[in-house]
Protein backbone atom coordinates (compact mmCIF):
# COMPACT_ATOMS: atom_id res chain seq x y z
CA UNK A 1 0.00 0.00 0.00
CA UNK A 2 2.88 2.30 0.96
CA UNK A 3 4.24 1.83 -2.55
CA UNK A 4 1.02 2.95 -4.12
CA UNK A 5 0.77 6.14 -2.09
CA UNK A 6 4.34 6.93 -2.99
CA UNK A 7 3.56 6.23 -6.61
CA UNK A 8 0.62 8.64 -6.56
CA UNK A 9 2.63 11.40 -4.92
CA UNK A 10 5.59 11.00 -7.22
CA UNK A 11 3.50 11.13 -10.37
CA UNK A 12 0.82 13.66 -9.60
CA UNK A 13 1.80 16.03 -12.43
CA UNK A 14 1.62 13.20 -14.92
CA UNK A 15 -1.97 12.49 -13.93
CA UNK A 16 -2.96 16.07 -14.69
CA UNK A 17 -1.01 15.87 -17.90
CA UNK A 18 -2.86 12.73 -18.95
CA UNK A 19 -6.30 14.08 -18.13
CA UNK A 20 -5.72 17.35 -19.94
CA UNK A 21 -4.34 15.54 -22.99
CA UNK A 22 -7.43 13.36 -23.11
CA UNK A 23 -9.58 16.48 -23.27
CA UNK A 24 -7.39 18.00 -25.95
CA UNK A 25 -7.72 14.82 -28.01
CA UNK A 26 -11.50 14.84 -27.73
CA UNK A 27 -11.71 18.56 -28.43
CA UNK A 28 -9.51 18.31 -31.51
CA UNK A 29 -11.57 15.56 -33.12
CA UNK A 30 -15.02 16.90 -32.25
CA UNK A 31 -17.29 17.80 -35.16
CA UNK A 32 -15.18 16.35 -37.94
CA UNK A 33 -17.22 15.55 -41.07
CA UNK A 34 -17.61 11.84 -41.92
CA UNK A 35 -15.77 12.40 -45.17
CA UNK A 36 -12.57 12.99 -43.25
CA UNK A 37 -12.76 10.04 -40.88
CA UNK A 38 -10.54 7.75 -42.90
CA UNK A 39 -7.69 10.23 -43.41
CA UNK A 40 -8.03 11.34 -39.82
CA UNK A 41 -7.73 7.81 -38.53
CA UNK A 42 -4.75 7.33 -40.78
CA UNK A 43 -3.17 10.56 -39.54
CA UNK A 44 -3.70 9.57 -35.92
CA UNK A 45 -2.17 6.22 -36.81
CA UNK A 46 0.97 7.98 -38.01
CA UNK A 47 1.14 10.10 -34.87
CA UNK A 48 1.18 7.16 -32.51
CA UNK A 49 4.26 6.10 -34.44
CA UNK A 50 5.91 8.33 -31.87
CA UNK A 51 6.64 5.06 -30.04
CA UNK A 52 9.72 5.02 -32.23
CA UNK A 53 11.19 7.64 -29.88
CA UNK A 54 10.93 5.04 -27.13
CA UNK A 55 12.51 2.38 -29.32
CA UNK A 56 15.45 4.66 -30.10
CA UNK A 57 15.72 5.46 -26.41
CA UNK A 58 16.00 1.76 -25.59
CA UNK A 59 18.67 1.29 -28.21
CA UNK A 60 20.72 4.22 -26.93
CA UNK A 61 20.88 2.54 -23.52
CA UNK A 62 21.33 -1.02 -24.72
CA UNK A 63 24.17 -3.19 -23.61
CA UNK A 64 26.02 -3.90 -26.90
CA UNK A 65 26.99 -7.39 -25.77
CA UNK A 66 23.37 -8.40 -25.18
CA UNK A 67 22.56 -9.87 -28.59
CA UNK A 68 18.88 -10.56 -27.98
CA UNK A 69 18.33 -6.99 -26.81
CA UNK A 70 20.12 -5.67 -29.90
CA UNK A 71 17.95 -7.74 -32.19
CA UNK A 72 14.69 -6.81 -30.47
CA UNK A 73 15.68 -3.15 -30.30
CA UNK A 74 16.62 -2.93 -33.95
CA UNK A 75 13.38 -4.65 -34.87
CA UNK A 76 11.46 -2.19 -32.71
CA UNK A 77 13.11 0.79 -34.42
CA UNK A 78 12.36 -0.72 -37.83
CA UNK A 79 8.69 -1.35 -37.02
CA UNK A 80 8.31 2.10 -35.49
CA UNK A 81 9.77 3.69 -38.61
CA UNK A 82 7.35 1.72 -40.78
CA UNK A 83 4.49 3.06 -38.69
CA UNK A 84 5.67 6.66 -38.91
CA UNK A 85 6.74 6.83 -42.55
CA UNK A 86 4.00 4.59 -43.94
CA UNK A 87 1.39 6.36 -41.86
CA UNK A 88 2.24 9.87 -42.95
CA UNK A 89 2.75 8.96 -46.60
CA UNK A 90 -0.56 7.09 -46.85
CA UNK A 91 -2.38 9.96 -45.18
CA UNK A 92 -0.79 12.41 -47.58
CA UNK A 93 -1.89 10.32 -50.54
CA UNK A 94 -5.47 10.26 -49.30
CA UNK A 95 -5.56 13.98 -48.66
CA UNK A 96 -4.03 14.73 -52.02
CA UNK A 97 -7.27 13.45 -53.53
CA UNK A 98 -9.27 16.03 -51.64
CA UNK A 99 -7.13 18.87 -52.84
CA UNK A 100 -7.12 18.04 -56.51
CA UNK A 101 -10.64 19.10 -57.29
CA UNK A 102 -10.10 22.65 -56.05
CA UNK B 1 22.83 19.60 -19.75
CA UNK B 2 21.96 22.02 -22.52
CA UNK B 3 21.44 19.04 -24.81
CA UNK B 4 18.67 17.72 -22.60
CA UNK B 5 17.09 21.14 -22.31
CA UNK B 6 17.13 21.47 -26.07
CA UNK B 7 15.61 18.00 -26.42
CA UNK B 8 12.76 18.97 -24.09
CA UNK B 9 12.10 22.06 -26.21
CA UNK B 10 12.04 19.91 -29.32
CA UNK B 11 9.58 17.53 -27.67
CA UNK B 12 7.42 20.47 -26.72
CA UNK B 13 7.40 21.74 -30.30
CA UNK B 14 6.67 18.22 -31.52
CA UNK B 15 3.71 17.87 -29.16
CA UNK B 16 2.29 21.16 -30.39
CA UNK B 17 2.64 20.10 -34.04
CA UNK B 18 0.69 16.91 -33.25
CA UNK B 19 -2.18 18.87 -31.74
CA UNK B 20 -2.24 21.48 -34.50
CA UNK B 21 -1.81 18.81 -37.16
CA UNK B 22 -4.73 16.74 -35.89
CA UNK B 23 -6.89 19.84 -35.61
CA UNK B 24 -6.10 20.85 -39.19
CA UNK B 25 -6.85 17.33 -40.40
CA UNK B 26 -10.43 17.88 -39.29
CA UNK B 27 -11.04 20.30 -42.14
CA UNK B 28 -10.88 19.31 -45.81
CA UNK B 29 -9.01 22.41 -46.88
CA UNK B 30 -6.24 22.42 -44.33
CA UNK B 31 -6.00 18.65 -43.88
CA UNK B 32 -3.02 17.98 -46.07
CA UNK B 33 -0.92 20.69 -44.46
CA UNK B 34 -1.97 19.44 -41.05
CA UNK B 35 -0.57 16.03 -41.86
CA UNK B 36 2.68 17.56 -43.08
CA UNK B 37 3.03 19.70 -39.95
CA UNK B 38 2.62 16.65 -37.73
CA UNK B 39 5.14 14.78 -39.87
CA UNK B 40 7.64 17.60 -39.53
CA UNK B 41 7.22 17.54 -35.75
CA UNK B 42 7.79 13.79 -35.78
CA UNK B 43 11.00 14.07 -37.81
CA UNK B 44 12.27 16.76 -35.46
CA UNK B 45 11.52 14.57 -32.44
CA UNK B 46 13.27 11.56 -33.97
CA UNK B 47 16.39 13.54 -34.88
CA UNK B 48 16.46 15.11 -31.44
CA UNK B 49 16.20 11.72 -29.73
CA UNK B 50 18.97 10.34 -31.92
CA UNK B 51 21.51 13.06 -31.36
CA UNK B 52 20.67 15.08 -28.26
CA UNK B 53 21.90 12.83 -25.49
CA UNK B 54 25.06 12.29 -23.52
CA UNK B 55 25.24 8.53 -23.57
CA UNK B 56 28.29 6.76 -24.71
CA UNK B 57 26.81 4.83 -27.59
CA UNK B 58 28.86 2.33 -29.54
CA UNK B 59 29.18 2.84 -33.28
CA UNK B 60 27.67 -0.59 -33.90
CA UNK B 61 24.53 0.37 -32.05
CA UNK B 62 24.25 3.63 -33.95
CA UNK B 63 24.73 1.76 -37.20
CA UNK B 64 21.94 -0.63 -36.24
CA UNK B 65 19.56 2.17 -35.34
CA UNK B 66 20.26 4.16 -38.48
CA UNK B 67 20.01 1.19 -40.79
CA UNK B 68 16.73 0.14 -39.15
CA UNK B 69 15.40 3.65 -39.73
CA UNK B 70 16.68 3.72 -43.30
CA UNK B 71 15.18 0.34 -44.11
CA UNK B 72 11.91 1.21 -42.40
CA UNK B 73 11.70 4.46 -44.35
CA UNK B 74 12.29 2.76 -47.69
CA UNK B 75 9.87 -0.09 -47.05
CA UNK B 76 7.21 2.16 -45.52
CA UNK B 77 7.48 4.75 -48.26
CA UNK B 78 7.36 2.25 -51.10
CA UNK B 79 4.41 0.33 -49.69
CA UNK B 80 2.47 3.48 -48.99
CA UNK B 81 3.16 4.92 -52.43
CA UNK B 82 2.46 1.78 -54.39
CA UNK B 83 -0.69 0.56 -52.75
CA UNK B 84 -3.95 1.11 -54.59
CA UNK B 85 -6.41 3.54 -53.10
CA UNK B 86 -8.85 0.70 -52.54
CA UNK B 87 -6.35 -1.09 -50.32
CA UNK B 88 -5.75 1.86 -48.06
CA UNK B 89 -7.78 0.71 -45.04
CA UNK B 90 -5.88 -2.54 -44.70
CA UNK B 91 -2.61 -0.71 -45.04
CA UNK B 92 -3.53 1.63 -42.20
CA UNK B 93 -4.32 -1.45 -40.16
CA UNK B 94 -0.95 -2.98 -41.01
CA UNK B 95 1.00 0.13 -40.02
CA UNK B 96 -1.00 0.31 -36.83
CA UNK B 97 0.04 -3.24 -36.02
CA UNK B 98 3.68 -2.31 -36.54
CA UNK B 99 3.37 0.50 -34.02
CA UNK B 100 1.77 -1.88 -31.54
CA UNK B 101 4.56 -4.41 -32.01
CA UNK B 102 7.11 -1.67 -31.47
CA UNK B 103 5.48 -0.73 -28.16
CA UNK B 104 5.34 -4.38 -27.08
CA UNK B 105 9.03 -4.90 -27.87
CA UNK B 106 9.96 -1.87 -25.80
CA UNK B 107 8.12 -3.44 -22.89
CA UNK B 108 9.90 -6.76 -23.35
CA UNK B 109 13.28 -5.09 -23.35
CA UNK B 110 12.70 -2.77 -20.43
CA UNK B 111 11.21 -5.41 -18.19
CA UNK B 112 14.49 -6.79 -16.90
CA UNK B 113 15.89 -3.39 -15.95
CA UNK B 114 13.05 -2.07 -13.87
CA UNK B 115 12.38 -4.47 -11.04
CA UNK B 116 11.34 -2.80 -7.84
CA UNK B 117 9.64 0.21 -9.35
CA UNK B 118 5.86 0.17 -9.23
CA UNK B 119 5.27 2.91 -11.80
CA UNK B 120 7.77 1.56 -14.29
CA UNK B 121 6.42 -1.99 -14.01
CA UNK B 122 2.84 -0.90 -14.54
CA UNK B 123 3.88 1.03 -17.60
CA UNK B 124 5.97 -1.81 -18.97
CA UNK B 125 3.40 -4.52 -18.44
CA UNK B 126 0.54 -2.37 -19.74
CA UNK B 127 2.55 -1.30 -22.79
CA UNK B 128 3.43 -4.90 -23.57
CA UNK B 129 -0.12 -6.18 -23.22
CA UNK B 130 -1.84 -3.38 -25.14
CA UNK B 131 0.86 -3.25 -27.82
CA UNK B 132 0.65 -7.01 -28.40
CA UNK B 133 -3.14 -7.01 -28.60
CA UNK B 134 -3.00 -4.15 -31.04
CA UNK B 135 -0.37 -5.95 -33.10
CA UNK B 136 -2.08 -9.30 -33.53
CA UNK B 137 -5.52 -7.71 -33.78
CA UNK B 138 -4.37 -5.40 -36.56
CA UNK B 139 -2.79 -8.24 -38.49
CA UNK B 140 -6.06 -10.16 -38.35
CA UNK B 141 -7.95 -7.03 -39.42
CA UNK B 142 -5.51 -6.66 -42.29
CA UNK B 143 -6.04 -10.25 -43.41
CA UNK B 144 -9.79 -9.83 -43.20
CA UNK B 145 -9.85 -6.65 -45.21
CA UNK B 146 -7.65 -7.94 -47.97
CA UNK B 147 -9.81 -11.00 -48.28
CA UNK B 148 -7.34 -13.64 -47.12
CA UNK B 149 -9.58 -14.39 -44.19
CA UNK B 150 -13.02 -13.48 -45.42
CA UNK B 151 -15.33 -15.40 -43.13
CA UNK B 152 -15.61 -14.50 -39.50
CA UNK B 153 -14.44 -17.42 -37.39
CA UNK B 154 -16.68 -18.18 -34.48
CA UNK B 155 -15.48 -20.54 -31.83
CA UNK B 156 -18.30 -22.14 -29.90
CA UNK B 157 -19.36 -19.73 -27.15
CA UNK B 158 -16.57 -17.39 -28.17
CA UNK B 159 -17.88 -14.61 -25.98
CA UNK B 160 -17.26 -16.64 -22.87
CA UNK B 161 -13.87 -17.88 -24.06
CA UNK B 162 -12.82 -14.37 -25.03
CA UNK B 163 -13.91 -12.92 -21.74
CA UNK B 164 -12.06 -15.62 -19.82
CA UNK B 165 -8.91 -15.08 -21.86
CA UNK B 166 -9.23 -11.33 -21.42
CA UNK B 167 -9.60 -11.60 -17.67
CA UNK B 168 -6.68 -13.98 -17.43
CA UNK B 169 -4.47 -11.69 -19.54
CA UNK B 170 -5.20 -8.77 -17.25
CA UNK B 171 -4.92 -10.83 -14.07
CA UNK B 172 -1.62 -12.27 -15.24
CA UNK B 173 -0.40 -8.80 -16.20
CA UNK B 174 -1.41 -7.40 -12.83
CA UNK B 175 0.29 -10.23 -11.03
CA UNK B 176 3.53 -9.78 -12.96
CA UNK B 177 3.50 -6.05 -12.35
CA UNK B 178 2.85 -6.58 -8.68
CA UNK B 179 5.34 -9.38 -8.16
CA UNK B 180 8.19 -7.76 -10.02
CA UNK B 181 7.72 -4.35 -8.50
CA UNK B 182 7.57 -5.44 -4.87
CA UNK B 183 11.10 -5.00 -3.62
CA UNK B 184 11.42 -7.34 -0.72
CA UNK B 185 8.60 -9.81 -0.64
CA UNK B 186 8.77 -10.74 -4.25
CA UNK B 187 7.47 -14.06 -5.41
CA UNK B 188 10.91 -14.81 -6.70
CA UNK B 189 12.62 -12.99 -3.87
CA UNK B 190 16.03 -14.49 -4.39
CA UNK B 191 16.23 -13.38 -7.96
CA UNK B 192 15.48 -9.73 -7.34
CA UNK B 193 18.78 -8.07 -6.80
CA UNK B 194 18.63 -4.34 -7.16
CA UNK B 195 17.21 -3.61 -10.55
CA UNK B 196 17.93 -6.73 -12.53
CA UNK B 197 15.57 -9.65 -12.80
CA UNK B 198 16.69 -13.19 -13.35
CA UNK B 199 16.24 -15.23 -16.48
CA UNK B 200 13.48 -17.19 -14.82
CA UNK B 201 11.24 -14.21 -14.31
CA UNK B 202 11.97 -13.04 -17.85
CA UNK B 203 10.00 -16.06 -18.91
CA UNK B 204 6.88 -14.50 -17.43
CA UNK B 205 6.99 -11.40 -19.56
CA UNK B 206 7.44 -13.47 -22.71
CA UNK B 207 4.55 -15.63 -21.64
CA UNK B 208 2.46 -12.52 -21.08
CA UNK B 209 3.45 -11.28 -24.51
CA UNK B 210 2.33 -14.58 -26.05
CA UNK B 211 -0.99 -14.65 -24.21
CA UNK B 212 -1.74 -11.07 -25.20
CA UNK B 213 -1.01 -11.93 -28.84
CA UNK B 214 -3.49 -14.80 -28.60
CA UNK B 215 -6.08 -12.53 -27.05
CA UNK B 216 -5.64 -10.00 -29.88
CA UNK B 217 -6.41 -12.75 -32.35
CA UNK B 218 -9.41 -14.07 -30.43
CA UNK B 219 -10.70 -10.53 -30.02
CA UNK B 220 -10.69 -9.81 -33.74
CA UNK B 221 -11.56 -13.07 -35.51
CA UNK B 222 -15.26 -13.23 -34.66
CA UNK B 223 -15.88 -9.68 -35.86
CA UNK B 224 -17.39 -9.41 -39.33
CA UNK B 225 -15.72 -7.55 -42.14
CA UNK B 226 -18.29 -4.80 -42.18
CA UNK B 227 -17.25 -3.82 -38.69
CA UNK B 228 -13.54 -3.84 -39.39
CA UNK B 229 -13.20 -0.05 -39.68
CA UNK B 230 -14.51 0.30 -36.15
CA UNK B 231 -12.08 -2.34 -34.95
CA UNK B 232 -9.15 -0.70 -36.71
CA UNK B 233 -10.06 2.61 -35.18
CA UNK B 234 -10.25 0.98 -31.77
CA UNK B 235 -6.92 -0.80 -32.17
CA UNK B 236 -5.50 2.49 -33.38
CA UNK B 237 -6.39 4.09 -30.08
CA UNK B 238 -4.94 1.03 -28.28
CA UNK B 239 -1.60 1.61 -29.92
CA UNK B 240 -1.83 5.25 -28.89
CA UNK B 241 -2.36 4.10 -25.33
CA UNK B 242 0.61 1.72 -25.54
CA UNK B 243 2.78 4.59 -26.78
CA UNK B 244 1.56 6.72 -23.88
CA UNK B 245 2.64 4.04 -21.40
CA UNK B 246 6.06 4.14 -23.01
CA UNK B 247 6.06 7.88 -22.46
CA UNK B 248 5.17 7.34 -18.84
CA UNK B 249 8.00 4.85 -18.45
CA UNK B 250 10.64 7.22 -19.80
CA UNK B 251 8.94 10.36 -18.54
CA UNK B 252 9.00 11.30 -22.21
CA UNK B 253 6.48 14.02 -22.84
CA UNK B 254 6.13 13.70 -26.60
CA UNK B 255 5.30 10.02 -26.34
CA UNK B 256 2.76 10.90 -23.68
CA UNK B 257 1.07 13.67 -25.66
CA UNK B 258 1.20 11.80 -28.97
CA UNK B 259 -0.04 8.59 -27.41
CA UNK B 260 -2.84 10.04 -25.32
CA UNK B 261 -3.96 12.34 -28.10
CA UNK B 262 -4.37 9.38 -30.44
CA UNK B 263 -5.82 7.28 -27.64
CA UNK B 264 -8.60 9.71 -26.84
CA UNK B 265 -9.18 10.99 -30.36
CA UNK B 266 -9.20 7.40 -31.63
CA UNK B 267 -11.72 6.33 -29.03
CA UNK B 268 -13.99 9.22 -29.91
CA UNK B 269 -13.63 8.44 -33.62
CA UNK B 270 -14.55 4.83 -32.90
CA UNK B 271 -17.71 5.91 -31.10
CA UNK B 272 -18.63 8.32 -33.89
CA UNK B 273 -18.30 5.50 -36.43
CA UNK B 274 -20.46 3.22 -34.32
CA UNK B 275 -23.04 5.96 -34.20
CA UNK B 276 -22.98 6.22 -37.98
CA UNK B 277 -23.90 2.55 -38.11
CA UNK B 278 -26.37 2.95 -35.28
CA UNK B 279 -24.77 0.19 -33.24
CA UNK B 280 -23.24 0.45 -29.80
CA UNK B 281 -19.57 -0.47 -29.55
CA UNK B 282 -20.33 -3.43 -27.29
CA UNK B 283 -22.54 -4.79 -30.03
CA UNK B 284 -19.68 -4.58 -32.52
CA UNK B 285 -17.30 -6.40 -30.23
CA UNK B 286 -19.52 -8.96 -28.56
CA UNK B 287 -22.53 -9.29 -30.80
CA UNK B 288 -20.50 -9.77 -33.92
CA UNK B 289 -22.56 -10.48 -36.99
CA UNK B 290 -21.73 -11.83 -40.39
CA UNK B 291 -22.13 -15.48 -39.51
CA UNK B 292 -24.25 -17.73 -41.65
CA UNK B 293 -26.35 -19.09 -38.84
CA UNK B 294 -27.45 -15.90 -37.11
CA UNK B 295 -30.54 -15.18 -39.15
CA UNK B 296 -32.18 -17.50 -41.54
CA UNK B 297 -35.59 -16.41 -40.37
CA UNK B 298 -36.36 -14.07 -43.23
CA UNK B 299 -37.95 -15.97 -46.04
CA UNK B 300 -37.17 -14.65 -49.41
CA UNK B 301 -40.20 -14.26 -51.64
CA UNK B 302 -40.51 -13.32 -55.25
CA UNK B 303 -38.30 -13.62 -58.25
CA UNK B 304 -35.26 -11.78 -59.41
CA UNK B 305 -35.38 -9.82 -62.63
CA UNK B 306 -32.47 -9.56 -64.94
CA UNK B 307 -31.82 -6.53 -67.11
CA UNK B 308 -29.54 -6.04 -70.09
CA UNK B 309 -27.20 -3.11 -70.67
CA UNK B 310 -29.40 -1.94 -73.55
CA UNK B 311 -32.54 -1.82 -71.40
CA UNK B 312 -30.74 0.11 -68.70
CA UNK B 313 -29.17 2.52 -71.16
CA UNK B 314 -32.59 3.36 -72.60
CA UNK B 315 -34.15 3.65 -69.18
CA UNK B 316 -31.47 6.02 -67.97
CA UNK B 317 -31.46 8.01 -71.16
CA UNK B 318 -35.11 8.95 -70.68
CA UNK B 319 -35.01 9.68 -66.99
CA UNK B 320 -34.69 13.02 -65.30
CA UNK B 321 -32.78 12.07 -62.25
CA UNK B 322 -30.33 9.25 -61.60
CA UNK B 323 -28.72 8.52 -58.25
CA UNK B 324 -25.67 6.31 -58.12
CA UNK B 325 -24.97 4.33 -54.95
CA UNK B 326 -21.34 3.30 -54.99
CA UNK B 327 -20.09 0.52 -52.74
CA UNK B 328 -16.96 -1.44 -52.17
CA UNK B 329 -17.61 -3.59 -55.25
CA UNK B 330 -17.05 -0.49 -57.35
CA UNK B 331 -13.76 0.13 -55.63
CA UNK B 332 -12.59 -3.45 -56.01
CA UNK B 333 -13.36 -3.45 -59.71
CA UNK B 334 -11.56 -0.10 -60.07
CA UNK B 335 -14.67 1.23 -61.74
CA UNK B 336 -14.52 4.76 -60.31
CA UNK B 337 -13.35 6.22 -63.62
CA UNK B 338 -16.00 4.49 -65.72
CA UNK B 339 -18.71 5.61 -63.38
CA UNK B 340 -17.52 9.18 -63.79
CA UNK B 341 -17.73 8.72 -67.55
CA UNK B 342 -21.27 7.42 -67.22
CA UNK B 343 -22.14 10.41 -65.06
CA UNK B 344 -20.77 12.84 -67.66
CA UNK B 345 -22.60 11.11 -70.53
CA UNK B 346 -25.89 11.31 -68.68
CA UNK B 347 -25.36 14.92 -67.70
CA UNK B 348 -24.73 15.78 -71.34
CA UNK B 349 -28.16 14.39 -72.07
CA UNK B 350 -29.75 16.55 -69.43
CA UNK B 351 -30.08 13.90 -66.76
CA UNK B 352 -29.36 15.04 -63.24
CA UNK B 353 -26.84 12.70 -61.62
CA UNK B 354 -25.89 12.46 -57.95
CA UNK B 355 -23.96 10.03 -55.82
CA UNK B 356 -25.44 8.81 -52.57
CA UNK B 357 -22.71 8.18 -50.04
CA UNK B 358 -23.52 6.01 -47.07
CA UNK B 359 -21.38 6.85 -44.02
CA UNK B 360 -19.74 3.43 -44.15
CA UNK B 361 -19.63 3.03 -47.93
CA UNK B 362 -16.43 1.33 -48.92
CA UNK B 363 -14.48 -0.04 -46.06
CA UNK B 364 -14.18 3.03 -43.89
CA UNK B 365 -16.12 6.24 -43.41
CA UNK B 366 -15.06 8.61 -46.14
CA UNK B 367 -13.32 5.89 -48.12
CA UNK B 368 -15.73 6.24 -51.04
CA UNK B 369 -15.27 9.99 -51.18
CA UNK B 370 -11.53 9.51 -51.50
CA UNK B 371 -11.97 7.01 -54.32
CA UNK B 372 -14.42 9.13 -56.29
CA UNK B 373 -12.35 12.25 -55.76
CA UNK B 374 -9.50 10.30 -57.34
CA UNK B 375 -11.47 10.02 -60.56
CA UNK B 376 -12.39 13.73 -60.52
CA UNK B 377 -16.01 13.44 -59.52
CA UNK B 378 -17.10 16.89 -58.34
CA UNK B 379 -17.31 17.23 -54.60
CA UNK B 380 -20.85 18.69 -54.73
CA UNK B 381 -22.19 15.58 -56.46
CA UNK B 382 -21.39 13.43 -53.48
CA UNK B 383 -24.40 13.65 -51.21
CA UNK B 384 -24.46 12.23 -47.71
CA UNK B 385 -27.15 9.83 -46.60
CA UNK B 386 -29.37 12.18 -44.60
CA UNK B 387 -29.50 14.69 -47.44
CA UNK B 388 -30.14 12.23 -50.25
CA UNK B 389 -32.77 10.04 -48.58
CA UNK B 390 -35.67 12.52 -49.06
CA UNK B 391 -34.70 12.83 -52.73
CA UNK B 392 -35.25 9.19 -53.65
CA UNK B 393 -38.98 9.80 -54.05
CA UNK B 394 -38.28 12.03 -57.05
CA UNK B 395 -35.59 9.79 -58.45
CA UNK B 396 -36.24 7.86 -61.65
CA UNK B 397 -33.38 5.42 -61.54
CA UNK B 398 -31.09 4.35 -58.74
CA UNK B 399 -27.97 2.56 -59.84
CA UNK B 400 -26.43 0.51 -57.05
CA UNK B 401 -22.89 -0.48 -57.90
CA UNK B 402 -21.25 -3.05 -55.70
CA UNK B 403 -23.10 -1.98 -52.57
CA UNK B 404 -25.33 -4.32 -50.65
CA UNK B 405 -25.91 -4.00 -46.93
CA UNK B 406 -26.25 -0.22 -47.02
CA UNK B 407 -29.34 -0.51 -49.24
CA UNK B 408 -30.91 -3.55 -47.57
CA UNK B 409 -34.44 -2.66 -46.44
CA UNK B 410 -34.23 -5.41 -43.81
CA UNK B 411 -32.37 -2.86 -41.70
CA UNK B 412 -35.69 -1.05 -41.34
CA UNK B 413 -38.28 -3.76 -41.59
CA UNK B 414 -36.89 -6.93 -40.07
CA UNK B 415 -36.07 -6.79 -36.35
CA UNK B 416 -34.45 -10.23 -36.53
CA UNK B 417 -31.92 -9.08 -39.09
CA UNK B 418 -28.42 -8.57 -37.75
CA UNK B 419 -28.24 -5.19 -39.42
CA UNK B 420 -31.59 -4.08 -38.04
CA UNK B 421 -31.37 -0.47 -36.94
CA UNK B 422 -28.52 0.50 -39.22
CA UNK B 423 -29.48 3.62 -41.16
CA UNK B 424 -29.69 2.81 -44.86
CA UNK B 425 -30.07 4.56 -48.16
CA UNK B 426 -33.77 4.31 -48.92
CA UNK B 427 -33.36 3.42 -52.56
CA UNK B 428 -36.62 1.45 -52.61
CA UNK B 429 -38.44 4.80 -52.82
CA UNK B 430 -37.15 5.40 -56.32
CA UNK B 431 -39.11 4.44 -59.43
CA UNK B 432 -36.55 1.97 -60.74
CA UNK B 433 -33.66 0.28 -59.06
CA UNK B 434 -30.77 -1.26 -60.94
CA UNK B 435 -28.33 -3.32 -58.93
CA UNK B 436 -24.98 -4.18 -60.39
CA UNK B 437 -23.34 -7.10 -58.62
CA UNK B 438 -21.00 -9.84 -59.61
CA UNK B 439 -23.28 -12.59 -58.39
CA UNK B 440 -26.15 -13.23 -56.04
CA UNK B 441 -23.85 -13.86 -53.10
CA UNK B 442 -24.60 -12.10 -49.85
CA UNK B 443 -22.91 -8.86 -48.85
CA UNK B 444 -20.17 -8.27 -46.34
CA UNK B 445 -22.50 -8.74 -43.44
CA UNK B 446 -23.34 -12.16 -44.89
CA UNK B 447 -27.09 -11.67 -45.14
CA UNK B 448 -29.62 -11.80 -47.89
CA UNK B 449 -30.88 -8.59 -49.44
CA UNK B 450 -34.64 -8.17 -49.72
CA UNK B 451 -34.19 -5.31 -52.13
CA UNK B 452 -33.27 -7.67 -54.95
CA UNK B 453 -36.72 -9.23 -54.82
CA UNK B 454 -38.48 -5.89 -55.03
CA UNK B 455 -40.63 -5.76 -58.21
CA UNK B 456 -39.07 -2.40 -59.07
CA UNK B 457 -35.60 -3.83 -58.91
CA UNK B 458 -33.61 -5.33 -61.78
CA UNK B 459 -30.27 -7.03 -61.48
CA UNK B 460 -27.43 -6.22 -63.80
CA UNK B 461 -24.87 -8.92 -63.20
CA UNK B 462 -21.19 -8.60 -63.95
CA UNK B 463 -17.94 -7.12 -62.79
CA UNK B 464 -18.60 -3.43 -62.11
CA UNK B 465 -16.00 -2.14 -64.51
CA UNK B 466 -17.00 -4.42 -67.39
CA UNK B 467 -20.71 -3.93 -66.86
CA UNK B 468 -20.45 -0.17 -66.62
CA UNK B 469 -18.24 0.04 -69.69
CA UNK B 470 -20.88 -1.92 -71.55
CA UNK B 471 -23.52 0.47 -70.29
CA UNK B 472 -21.48 3.49 -71.35
CA UNK B 473 -21.07 2.04 -74.85
CA UNK B 474 -24.79 1.35 -75.12
CA UNK B 475 -25.51 4.92 -74.11
CA UNK B 476 -23.16 6.20 -76.79
CA UNK B 477 -24.89 4.01 -79.37
CA UNK B 478 -28.27 5.49 -78.57
CA UNK B 479 -27.67 8.61 -80.62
Amino acid sequence: MEEIWKFVLENKEIFYFVILSVFVGIEVIGGVPTVLHTPLMSGANAIHGVVIVGAIHVMLHVDPSHILALILGTLAVFLGTLNVVGGFVVTDRMLEMFKKKK
Amino acid sequence: MEKYALLEIIYLIGSVTFIIGLKMMGNARSARNGNLIAAAGMILAILGTLFLHENDVKIVVYALILSAIALGTIVGWMTAKRVQMTKMPELVSMFNGMGGACAALIGLMEYEHNAGSVGAMIAIVAGTVIGSISFSGSIIAFLKLNGTMNKPIRLPSYNIINTIVMISVFAFAGWIAYASSAEGGSLWASSVNGAELSQGSMLFIYLLFAVAIVYGILFTIPIGGADMPVVISLLNSFTGLAAAFGGFLYDNKIMLTGGILVGSAGTLLTLVMCKAMNRPLTNVIFGAFGGSTTSSTTEVKGAIKDASATDIAILMNYSKKVVIVPGYGLAVAQAQHVIHELEQLLEERGVEVKYAIHPVAGRMPGHMNVLLAESNVAYEKLVEMDDINPEFDQTDVVLVVGANDVVNPAAKTDPSSPIYGMPILEVDHAKHIIVNKRSMSAGYAGIDNLLFYDPKCSMFFGDAKKALTELVNELKNLD
